[in-house]
């Protein structure tokens, strides 16, 4: 099942949206006042491929399209300041442990190699914690920010027979059908 | 692709320790609470050309945020209470009860109070509900009756916008249609109606504070289906729609900022002191005062004002400020179908069913049944939780997704003197305040119908063909969020806190406008009811000067 433009928007729509993904650039609405991180660039080249691999692994094979809906749904999230600057930090730690134990960064790696460094990582029994520990914040920017926006858009919603997931403005349709229509 | 929604981690609270927060001059009413009530008096008042002032103590948020709050109320590194900044020091409290009472998943401080993560739902009482002790034998006679309340539900219905349809057999009798047709029916409540048919209970539709179509300039319901605790789309009414008319009518709003006792001579209220966040304190004088704090906080604000005058708790002759605290308690039935339901679409309950409502007796309390929309867990919320993703995640969803059904309901509690809301003197708020203690008590009658209602639920089960899972009933309740009782309206202010008029009977200047009036609370949900008493006490307010 293809994940769309349309994927991305309405994750973007329960998520967050707006901005551009390109480079290595400051993104964009953000001040040296307001960035709530570091005044260092994020790398967001760095973060889109790590995403994008990522996504690979932790989407299921059914899914198709998944570099233009990371991409996109990227394009909203870097929008705001701080949650792009933890999240490129959070990728270049998970990079460097990749480089680590793996002697490549972790969107070079193989799918397998990807979803065994995950788990050894700690990322797949993590709770979530936006500033808990590596793996903790692996769980949250990395593995449950992409789980958030498949299953939060219509495609992946369908793809367990719920056309209209939460966190989706889905409208007021698809409650009062059967699973037949 | 535009916006600046931020994700989750970025809903900030506020700050604005710089705002103006100094007293209004020659105010003419201040509203203590920005709730529906207080939003609904202060508009009023303020309409009327009355200088309003409006004392909140929790923080205006910013509607900019609130889809980052539906990505807090969505993943699980966040609390319930996480969702509209709850302040675990701010909100302190004891609850010394047999049942442990989980009073902060049950309110929000803040700018348009608990609308912000409330279900929705807006029932009229029922007509006996006014005369439990005449009707039932148990509990209260209110001092009005339904007649009384009937155009203040008119106008309320309106000021809310409800969605509603004229197909409850045993709903009371109403004048004119709700504003807004009824949402229809889901999927899932055709199947139980099939089941209900052959068992013959009548299916009916929910009065929803939640908009159909557009209304006003509030948008048609989109179905996010987050609807509790929080709607992006601002489709569901919150009382933000009241507190910012009367904004715009000329009313001052001062937020964080807790009254922390009132002070008064013997039979009138000078002001309300109030604290800011950078821990000043202020003196708020009016002519009229209008308590407008819930169920639990209206009672705590009338006990920390004690004095040599009232000893035991301001507007406390009668002794039962805090006394008569009731809640609703839920009977549920969860279960599974071995086809497709197809749950967690929307957030909202569309079917209902108040057959058994009018059997209250001494022996059985007032409930209705509910069929829900969201059984069951939604995948997104199975996605962030699990140790697995890829393939297994997407088996291990489509495995447990999508054939849960389930049932509530709610069930009257009686009023009993054993059920209280009091303060613990051996804890503190942050500001030094002694916390509320909420000492909840349920009662056999209250008992008793849980398993009436669980062995309803059951039959329509059966019926269905649906396997239970587990029910929720007398061992094991939960309230339903409901505050109510601690103020008691009545004619004899021996026996009540406030006449008829939402007066207190000691205080000729201070009026009540809450759940907390509520003689006998019925099964209904309290909101509708609340903003009609609401509409009732602004009135009031108007005929005393």
């Amino acid at each position: 099942m293809e994940l769309t433009r349309r994927d991305a928007v309405a994750a973007l729509a329960a998520l967050g949206a707006g901005g551009t993904l390109s480079g290595c650039v400051a993104p964009p609405g953000s001040t040296p006042e307001n960035d709530g991180g570091s005044a260092a660039d994020v790398d967001t080249e760095r973060i889109r491929e790590t995403m994008v691999a990522a996504a690979e692994v932790v989407y299921p094979s059914a899914v198709t399209g998944t570099a233009s809906f990371v991409d996109a749904f990227l394009e909203g999230r870097l929008e705001d300041r701080s949650h792009a600057v933890a999240l490129d930090a959070t990728v270049a730690e998970l990079n460097d442990l990749a480089e680590s134990w793996y002697d490549d960064p972790f969107p070079t790696l193989a799918p397998d190699d990807r979803d065994r460094f995950l788990r050894e990582v700690g990322a797949d029994t993590a709770a979530e914690n936006p500033d808990g520990s590596a793996r903790e914040r692996i769980r949250y920017y990395v593995v449950n920010d992409l789980l958030l926006a498949l299953y939060t858009s219509p495609t992946g919603g369908e793809l367990v027979g719920l056309e209209n997931p939460q966190g989706h403005p889905g409208g007021l349709e698809s409650y009062q059908r059967g699973p037949d229509a | 692709m535009s916006g600046t929604r931020p994700p989750a981690e970025s809903a900030e609270t506020a700050t604005d320790a710089d705002a103006d927060r100094t007293p209004v001059a020659d105010a003419d009413v201040c509203v203590i609470g920005a709730g529906p009530a207080g939003g609904i008096v202060a508009d009023r008042l303020a309409e009327a050309g009355r200088e309003v002032v409006i004392l909140e103590a929790g923080p205006r948020f910013d509607p900019a945020d609130r889809l980052a709050r539906q990505e807090r109320a969505i993943r699980p590194s966040y609390d319930r209470q996480d969702v509209w900044d709850g302040d675990a020091e701010r909100d302190a409290y004891s609850a010394s009860g047999d049942r442990q009472y989980p009073l902060n998943r049950a309110r929000v401080k803040g700018v348009g109070g608990s609308t912000l993560h409330w279900q929705g739902m807006v029932m009229r009482l029922h007509e006996a509900d006014f005369n439990s002790r005449s009707v039932r034998g148990v509990g209260a006679d209110w001092p009005i009756d339904y007649e009384d309340l009937r155009p203040y539900y008119a106008r309320a219905e309106r000021e809310l916008g409800v969605a509603g349809a004229a197909d409850n057999p045993f709903a009371p009798p109403r004048e004119e249609p709700h504003p807004m047709p009824a949402f229809p029916p889901s999927y899932s409540d055709s199947l139980f109606a099939e089941a209900c048919d052959e068992l013959e209970i009548a299916m009916h539709s929910v009065p929803n504070a939640r908009n159909s179509e557009s209304y006003g300039d509030r948008s048609a319901c989109v179905g996010y289906g987050t609807c509790r605790p929080v709607c992006p789309s601002g489709a569901k009414y919150d009382a933000t729609v009241h507190v910012e008319r009367a904004e715009r009518e000329g009313a001052t709003v001062i937020d964080r900022a807790p009254v922390q006792r009132l002070e008064h001579d013997a039979d009138s209220i000078s002001a309300a002191v109030y604290a800011t966040p950078d821990d000043e304190r202020h003196r708020q004088e009016a002519d009229a005062f209008v308590v407008a704090c819930g169920g639990v906080e209206t009672p705590r604000l009338l006990l920390l004002s004690e004095s040599s005058r009232y000893p035991d708790g301001l507007a406390n002759s009668s002794g039962l400020v805090g006394r008569y605290f009731m809640e609703h308690s839920f009977a549920g039935t969860f279960g599974v179908l071995d086809e497709p339901t197809r749950q967690n679409h929307v957030g909202f309950l569309t079917s209902e069913s108040h057959q058994f409502y009018d059997d209250a007796d001494a022996e059985y309390a007032p409930f209705k049944l509910e069929f829900f929309n969201f059984a069951g867990p939604s995948p997104v919320g199975m996605a962030l939780t699990g140790d697995d993703w890829g393939d297994d995640l997407l088996e291990r969803i489509r495995g447990d997704y999508g054939s849960h059904i389930a049932m509530g309901a709610l069930i009257e509690q009686l009023p009993r003197e054993d059920s209280y809301v009091g303060l613990d003197p051996e804890r503190t708020d942050d500001r030094g305040n002694p916390v509320p203690d909420v000492h909840w008590t349920v009662g056999d009658r209250a008992r008793r119908t849980m398993e009436r209602a669980n062995e309803i639920q059951r039959e329509v089960f059966e019926e269905l063909g649906a396997e239970i899972e587990w029910q929720q009933g007398p061992e094991n309740t939960v309230p339903t969020n409901h505050h109510m009782g601690t103020t008691r309206m009545g004619t004899d202010p021996a026996e009540s806190v406030v006449g008829p008029d939402l007066r207190t009977h000691d205080l000729e200047n201070c009026w009540i406008a809450s759940s907390s009036v509520f003689p006998t609370g019925g099964a209904m949900n309290p909101t509708l009811t609340i903003a009609a008493l609401a509409l009732k006490a602004a009135d009031h307010v108007l005929e005393s000067a």
